[in-house]
This record gives C-alpha cells, sequence and structure tokens, in this order.
C-alpha cells in the first residue's frame, strides 16, 4: 500500500504572492486582540484575582437558581455559578473578598456551610490577594523571560532578520492567543498562561524548522530570487508542518474532548495556538524576510562597492 | 553513517530495556509490587496532589508578631534597669521596628542609652531627641525569625500529624512561608480549622474592681485588660467582655496533655499541667476562691469559670459550648503547642479524592487515545517507517514514565496533558526525518544515501526545533506553581527522552530493516 501524501510532493503554492493578504488579516486579528484587551480584558480566574472556587457534585442534577439564590443571599459579594462538565457538577466562584487572607477563609467557611451536608464537595481553592498578586507577577516575568531567551537562542542560531522575523511571528501568536481568550471569554488562569508559554515554544518550532531550510538553500540556489528562494522553503517544508500540526493537533482533541473538564481551557488554549501558530510560521514568519530585506551574506569587497553606489 | 556499531546497537538497547524495567512498577498493583530489599525497582510515580486528593496549603507565619514580642520583653528589660537608676522613662508602644523608650529627663539620657547599649548583645541603638530604639541587627533578626519558622513548623508537623493521614510533606518556602501537603484527606476544613489558630492558651483571674462595662466607662484599672468572651453561654446571658487581670498566673507552656471527653453529657476538654505548672493553679486556686479564672485562648476568653475549690492534683477540664468536633480540635491544639506567632492561611487547593480518581482516568483515557490517533495517523502516512516511528513513540512514553518514575517526580493533571502533547509533538522528529527521505529520494539518491541524509540534514532542525520548546518548559518550571511545574516537568523530560527514541532508536530500527532486507524500492 502506497503511504497517504497528505500533502503532494511537487505542491507550489506561491504564498509569498498573498502576502499582502495575509499581512492584512493578521494585523487585524493582533490590533483586535490587543484592542479587545484594554478594552474588554481578560477574564482572570481566581489564580491571579483571588478569590474562592467550589466545585461541588449534587444528589442528581443540579439546581442552579437554587444554588444561586442560596449563596447570592449571603453577601459574598459576586457569585459566580456554572454546570461543570455534568448536570450533578457544579462550579461556584467567589470574587475576592474586602479585607485580608482571613476574610477569604471565612467566606469559604461561610459557603461550605451553606451548601450543607447534601452536596459533595470535589475541590476548593482559595488564593488570597497577596499570593494572587505574586502569581500575576510571576507570570508576567515568565512570558517575558521566556520569550527573550528564545530570541536569544534564535539570535545565536540565524542571522538578525531571522531572530526578529520569528520574534514576530511569536509575538502574533501569543498575542492572537490572548486574544482569544478575550473573546471567548474563557477564564484566564494558571494553566490557561502555562498553555500560552507552550504556544510560544511550539510557534517557533514550527518557524525554526522553515528558517532552517531557508538558510540551507541560500547556501544551495546561489541565483534563485529571494521572494522564489522563501516560497520553495516554504513549500518544501509544507508537509511536514502539516503532518506535525495534525498528530499535535489530534492528540489535543483527544485530551479536550475525554480529558475532563478541568483542562478544557487549557486544551482549548492549546489546540488554537497550534493552529494560529502553523499559519504564522508559514504565512507570516516568511514574508517577513521580504520586509526586513533578508540578503545573502555578500563578500565584503563587493559590499563595499555597494556603498559607494 | 547508517549502520550502527555493535556497541552503539546494545547501548541503544540497553537504555530501552532500563526504561521497561524502571516503567514497569507503574502497571503493577500495589500488592505486586518488588518490596523494598528485592532488587527490582519498585517507584512508582508520585501522583500530585490534584490527581490523589488532598490539601495544599500556603502559610505566613507573622513574624512581625514575634518581633513584636520580642522588642516589648526588651523595653520592659531595659525599663526595670532605667528604674534601679532611678532615671525616669516612659515606655512607647511596641513595634516591630525596635524597643522605644522615652527618656524625661535630659540630663539621664547619656546614661540610659549606655544602659540600653548594653541590655542585649547584638543589638543596635538608635533615636531622635530623648528616644531611645533598641533593634536586633540582621544577624540577630534571621536567627530569631528562622527560630520562630522552625518552631511553626514544628508545631503544624506535631498538628498535622494528629490528623492520622499517610506522608504529610511539611516544608518552608522562602523567608516566613510554610508549605503543607497532606494526600487523601477527606475534610479540608478540619485541617483550616488547625492550622489557623494560634492555640496560645493562658489562665487570668477576672477582675473584681470593675466589670467589664464599668472599666469602659471609667477607665481601666492598672494591670488590666478588656478581651471579648467567646463562650456561647455567655453571649446568651449577656456577657460580651471580661476585665481581667493582665498577670499570667498559670501559662499553657506548662500543659503536658489535653483530651477531649464528657461531662454531663457535654463535650469538654481536659486538661493536665507538668509539675511546676500543677503547683502554681494549686496555690491560685486556693487562695482565690469564689473570683473568675478566665481561660483566654488566642486573645479571647473560651470559659471563665468561678474558683469554687482548690485544685489540686494539676487536672482541669474546660466546659464550653463545644460541639464534639470542637472540643476535639481544642484538645489536639493544646496538646501540639502553641505557635510562636500567629499564622495566615495565603492559599488553599484541595481536592477530593473522587475527582483525582475521575481525573486520572480521564486523563489516562485521553492519552491512550490521543496515542491511537497518532500511531493510525504515522503508519498510514509513512507505512514501514511510521511502523517503527510508532514503536519509538510507544518506547518514548515508557521512558518518560521510568525518568519520572526514578526521579520521584509528580505527576500532576496539567502534567498528564504534557504528556499528551508530547506523544503529538515526538512524532515531529521523525516527520522531519521522513519527510527529508522522502525529498533526497526524489532527488535520485540511493535508498542508504537518502535515508543517511535525512537523518544527517534533520539534525540540527530538530536540535533547534526541542530547544526553544526545551526554554518554554523551564521558565515554566521555575515559575509555576504546583500543578503547572508538573506540566513543565512531563513536557521538559518528554522532549528529551523523544530525542533518544525518535533519532537513535527509529535509527536502529531501520537500520536493521536494511541490513536484513536489503531492499530495492523505498516506499515512503
Amino acid at each position: 500500500m502506497k503511504p497517504l501524501h497528505l500533502i503532494p510532493d511537487d505542491v507550489n503554492v506561491p504564498f509569498l504572492k498573498f502576502r499582502k493578504v495575509f499581512y492584512i488579516i493578521s494585523l487585524v486579528m493582533v490590533l483586535a486582540s490587543v484592542g479587545m484587551f484594554f478594552t474588554k480584558g481578560l477574564n482572570f480566574g481566581i489564580d491571579f484575582r483571588g478569590g474562592i472556587l467550589v466545585e461541588i457534585k449534587t444528589d442528581g442534577p443540579a439546581d442552579i437558581n437554587v444554588l444561586r439564590d442560596n449563596l447570592g443571599s449571603l453577601g459574598l459579594g459576586d457569585v459566580s455559578i456554572q454546570e461543570f462538565g455534568a448536570p450533578d457538577d457544579v462550579l461556584i466562584q467567589l470574587q475576592r473578598q474586602d479585607g485580608d487572607e482571613q476574610a477569604q477563609m471565612t467566606a469559604l467557611a461561610t459557603v461550605t456551610e451553606a451548601l450543607g451536608e447534601n452536596v459533595t464537595i470535589r475541590r476548593s481553592e482559595l488564593v488570597g490577594p497577596k499570593v494572587g498578586g505574586e502569581l500575576k507577577e510571576a507570570g508576567f516575568y515568565s512570558v517575558v523571560i521566556s520569550l527573550f531567551l528564545i530570541m536569544v537562542y534564535i539570535w545565536i542560531r540565524f542571522e538578525w532578520q531571522f531572530a526578529v522575523a520569528s520574534v514576530a511571528a511569536l509575538l502574533h501568536d501569543v498575542l492572537i492567543t490572548i486574544g482569544f481568550f478575550v473573546i471567548t471569554g474563557v477564564q484566564f488562569d494558571l494553566a490557561t498562561l502555562a498553555a500560552v508559554l507552550t504556544v510560544a515554544g511550539y510557534s517557533i518550532n514550527d518557524t525554526v524548522v522553515v528558517f532552517d531550510r531557508i538558510r540551507e538553500y541560500l547556501r544551495k540556489f546561489r541565483k534563485m530570487e529571494i521572494p522564489d528562494l522563501l516560497d520553495l522553503s516554504i513549500n518544501s517544508t509544507l508537509s511536514r508542518t502539516t503532518m506535525t500540526s495534525l498528530t499535535t493537533l489530534l492528540a489535543l482533541i483527544a485530551l479536550f474532548v475525554f480529558g475532563g473538564e478541568a483542562i478544557r481551557g487549557f486544551t482549548m488554549a492549546l489546540i488554537f495556538g497550534v493552529v494560529i501558530g502553523t499559519y504564522s510560521s508559514i504565512c507570516v514568519a516568511s514574508p517577513l524576510l521580504v520586509v526586513l530585506r533578508l540578503k545573502r551574506k555578500i563578500p565584503e569587497a563587493e559590499e563595499g562597492q555597494e556603498a559607494n553606489a | 553513517m547508517l549502520y550502527f556499531t555493535k556497541w552503539k546497537a546494545a547501548l541503544v538497547l540497553l537504555v530501552c530495556a532500563l526504561g521497561v524495567i524502571y516503567a514497569t512498577p507503574n502497571f503493577l498493583p500495589s500488592g505486586m509490587l518488588p518490596n523494598e530489599t528485592s532488587y527490582l525497582p519498585g517507584k512508582q510515580i508520585n501522583l500530585g496532589l490534584d490527581l490523589r486528593g488532598g490539601s495544599h496549603m500556603l502559610l505566613e507565619v507573622d513574624t512581625d508578631s514575634v518581633l513584636r514580642e520580642r522588642y516589648d520583653a526588651l523595653a520592659d528589660a531595659i525599663r526595670t534597669e532605667l528604674r534601679q537608676e532611678q532615671i525616669r522613662n516612659r515606655p512607647r508602644e511596641a513595634t516591630e521596628n525596635g524597643a522605644e523608650i522615652t527618656i524625661l529627663r535630659a540630663e539621664d539620657l547619656e546614661k540610659a542609652r549606655e544602659i540600653a547599649r548594653t541590655a542585649e548583645p547584638n543589638t543596635e541603638l538608635a533615636g531622635e531627641g530623648n528616644n531611645i530604639v533598641v533593634s536586633y541587627n540582621e544577624l540577630a533578626l534571621k536567627e530569631l525569625i528562622d527560630r520562630a519558622i522552625a518552631q511553626s513548623l514544628e508545631v503544624v508537623r506535631r498538628r498535622v500529624d494528629e490528623l492520622g493521614t499517610t506522608e504529610p510533606s511539611i516544608q518552608r518556602q522562602g523567608e516566613n512561608r510554610i508549605v503543607v501537603q497532606v494526600p487523601g484527606l477527606d475534610d479540608p476544613s478540619r485541617l483550616r480549622a488547625i492550622l489557623g489558630r494560634t492555640a496560645k492558651m493562658n489562665f487570668h483571674l477576672v477582675n473584681t474592681e470593675k466589670t467589664a462595662a464599668e472599666a469602659r466607662s471609667s477607665g481601666l484599672p492598672p494591670g488590666t485588660m478588656i478581651l471579648p468572651s467567646a463562650d456561647a453561654e455567655d453571649q446568651a446571658a449577656g456577657i460580651r467582655e471580661y476585665l481581667i487581670d493582665r498577670r499570667i498566673v498559670v501559662s499553657g507552656d506548662n500543659l503536658v496533655d489535653s483530651q477531649p471527653t464528657f461531662s454531663d453529657g457535654r463535650p469538654v476538654v481536659s486538661f493536665r499541667f507538668d509539675a511546676a505548672g500543677g503547683a502554681r493553679f494549686g496555690d491560685i486556686t486556693s487562695k482565690n476562691a469564689g473570683r473568675g479564672l478566665a481561660i483566654v485562648l488566642d486573645g479571647e476568653v473560651i470559659s471563665a469559670p468561678r474558683i469554687n475549690e482548690p485544685i489540686l492534683g494539676g487536672n482541669g477540664i474546660i466546659t464550653g459550648q463545644f460541639s464534639v468536633q470542637e472540643a476535639n480540635d481544642l484538645s489536639l491544639l493544646l496538646r501540639a503547642g502553641a505557635l510562636p506567632a500567629p499564622m495566615q492561611i495565603l492559599e488553599e487547593r484541595s481536592v477530593g479524592p473522587g475527582l483525582g480518581q475521575d481525573s486520572v482516568e480521564a486523563g489516562e483515557f485521553a492519552a491512550i487515545l490521543g496515542l491511537v490517533f497518532v500511531i493510525a495517523f504515522m503508519a498510514i502516512s509513512y507505512g514501514r517507517f511510521g511502523v517503527y516511528a510508532d514503536v519509538a513513540l510507544m518506547m518514548n512514553l515508557i521512558l518518560v514514565l521510568a525518568v519520572m518514575s526514578v526521579l520521584q517526580a509528580t505527576l500532576t493533571l496539567p502534567g498528564i496533558a504534557g504528556i499528551v502533547l508530547t506523544v503529538g509533538m515526538a512524532v515531529d522528529a521523525n516527520v522531519l526525518i521522513f519527510e527529508r527521505i522522502r525529498e533526497e529520494r526524489r532527488n535520485g539518491r540511493s535508498i542508504i544515501n537518502a535515508i543517511d541524509a535525512g537523518y544527517r540534514s534533520a539534525m540540527s532542525t530538530i536540535l533547534d526545533a526541542n530547544i526553544t520548546t526545551l526554554i518554554a518548559a523551564l521558565v515554566l518550571f521555575s515559575f509555576g506553581s504546583g500543578p503547572i511545574k508538573g506540566f513543565a516537568v512531563t513536557l521538559a523530560i518528554g522532549i528529551i527522552t523523544s530525542m533518544f527514541s525518535a533519532i537513535w532508536l527509529t535509527r536502529l530500527l531501520i537500520a536493521t530493516w536494511v541490513k536484513r532486507s536489503r531492499p530495492t524500492e523505498l516506499v515512503l
């Protein structure tokens, strides 16, 4: 049996021809993400906001309205109550209580008492204002530091145009993934932050593969125009790019559907990130090299002449 | 070169064999595990609290209060000396920054400063005008705080041990924090209740000159204080506060035992003093018949019984409106001893055993399904080579399990996600290699040449791609907490082991196949 070639061997899509279209699409997505981030904002989970989360299992289907009335009347501020994966599984979230850590503790005790004996508490989480602030800070630094380290690595391995283009693609992916969270309103917590960082790693991974090929072809095809060379590189790695994205997506989709409610937001971020990362390494990162005026290394004598001209 | 030397092939097989040996315990029921004396490895992967159920609590010791107490005592000591020298002075409110005393006459200042300077070693003297401030130097402060944390750790350990769960972990984190992890705990509220309290218990006499209400309106008699009542019976009778003597007549430090018991069918807490405490208790109760004895716990009067007769045996009971649970908790706290300083719970994450089990099952199912998808997809896309990649993929999973068992790394729910993600990404190396081989074949190279070139030219790309992901994983590991660390761990281990399995193992398989069957056509 002949193995399946998902991408034909002689594939030749003129990606560079459409690069302006990609720029516009990407620019719109990035600007929308950033704009929404500042206007609508992320739906931060209790990890970053501080607050209380309780997951309960009820005997038979839960009556969300009754729960809402009961817990809403406790005077603990905003209470969010939602079904969590199953009709008898409910997730209760309380905003951070005014006051210090002790106030959070008291509120948690009040809630567990109000829920009574008939429900099973499957999970309870409490994040005080102090830790919430620290986690936010640590999260921010982890994003910045990993982006920086990745950039340094690429800088060491490639010429500066590659470093700039790959970091631009990386930022593009991270921003749009965050935008995805803003738009869908899916809760942003420690796990989703980890997913965003993984997307960063994946995105750069995808980009590096194409760049490696470009670098190889720069040495091999000395006469070819840069845009043609970029197209050739993207097309020769296209099969690999789609194959890897597909295998990763297959694994992630299994996790999304069957991995349980608790990590659904996390896998959703990864799935979205893999798709956008694949798009950016094909349609954004490599075309950007043209904008950055990627050149072949020219012998010094010639460079001097060029400068004189 | 495509062909393997014998020792290289042996090395690859050895790594695989070790992987299988060390991963095996994870598939055995606990009854079949080799015991400790066996030479076979018996370590299973450590499940995180989110998978096996349990509670994680982050506590902060209020070290400022330790300092305040110390400076209060220091100020007292200095003032005693000053009085002996007839230097008139006034105390100031104790702060965590130092013992502060105001000297009333300017001519005494020089001498007072000398006394303050020599009052205790490792202190520094400061202060403006006629104020004197004595504070510990950095070394002494550090020692003071370290001791308070060490003591707190010990008390927390004793309290948690009383819960009778297996393998609780209690560790210091940073300067003044303590992380408590108790696996398999059904009811985190119990843990909360016993960790959230200082449990400093002292006995004071109730003041007889005035009631608390009178003192509030006409001023406190010297050496007294007003404390709120926490006794439900008092509250029912309209008593909210007590005016009590500041002096501690017997301290909780003298307690040696405490048990929950019943008196008149109501839960009460019994206690027993050591010899010195018992003697003092007998003395006080003999001399003060008819007065109230306030039992003060963490700044609240939990009970203030009237002394009816001398209590000489050093035993007593505390009655109050306790539930059975409260009586149990109080006696537990008294047995375990008081914390040197109050503690706050900064963060709590508790997972019930039911949810943990569900998560493991869901994660396992998703991982296996993802694996099946990827295996099928690889076989369809790359035929024989795809099957080789699948063998390597499974070997990679075994290696991840083995490394995690050996390192005793903790597997969390995001960690399972990390493994699933590596399943998808591990085949990337093989995809890169196989795609390259296809290209080289199209360019007209011979089979062996193409395979060799495929591995060689894909190498640097694989390295670059994996290192960038590894960077993200390492940053996650150093910044993340608990479950996220688990994700970083499996991702990092998975990437590293996949380099071995996807490159070396597939290469060995392919080389062996080429050598055996000398293919003339490469179906890829």
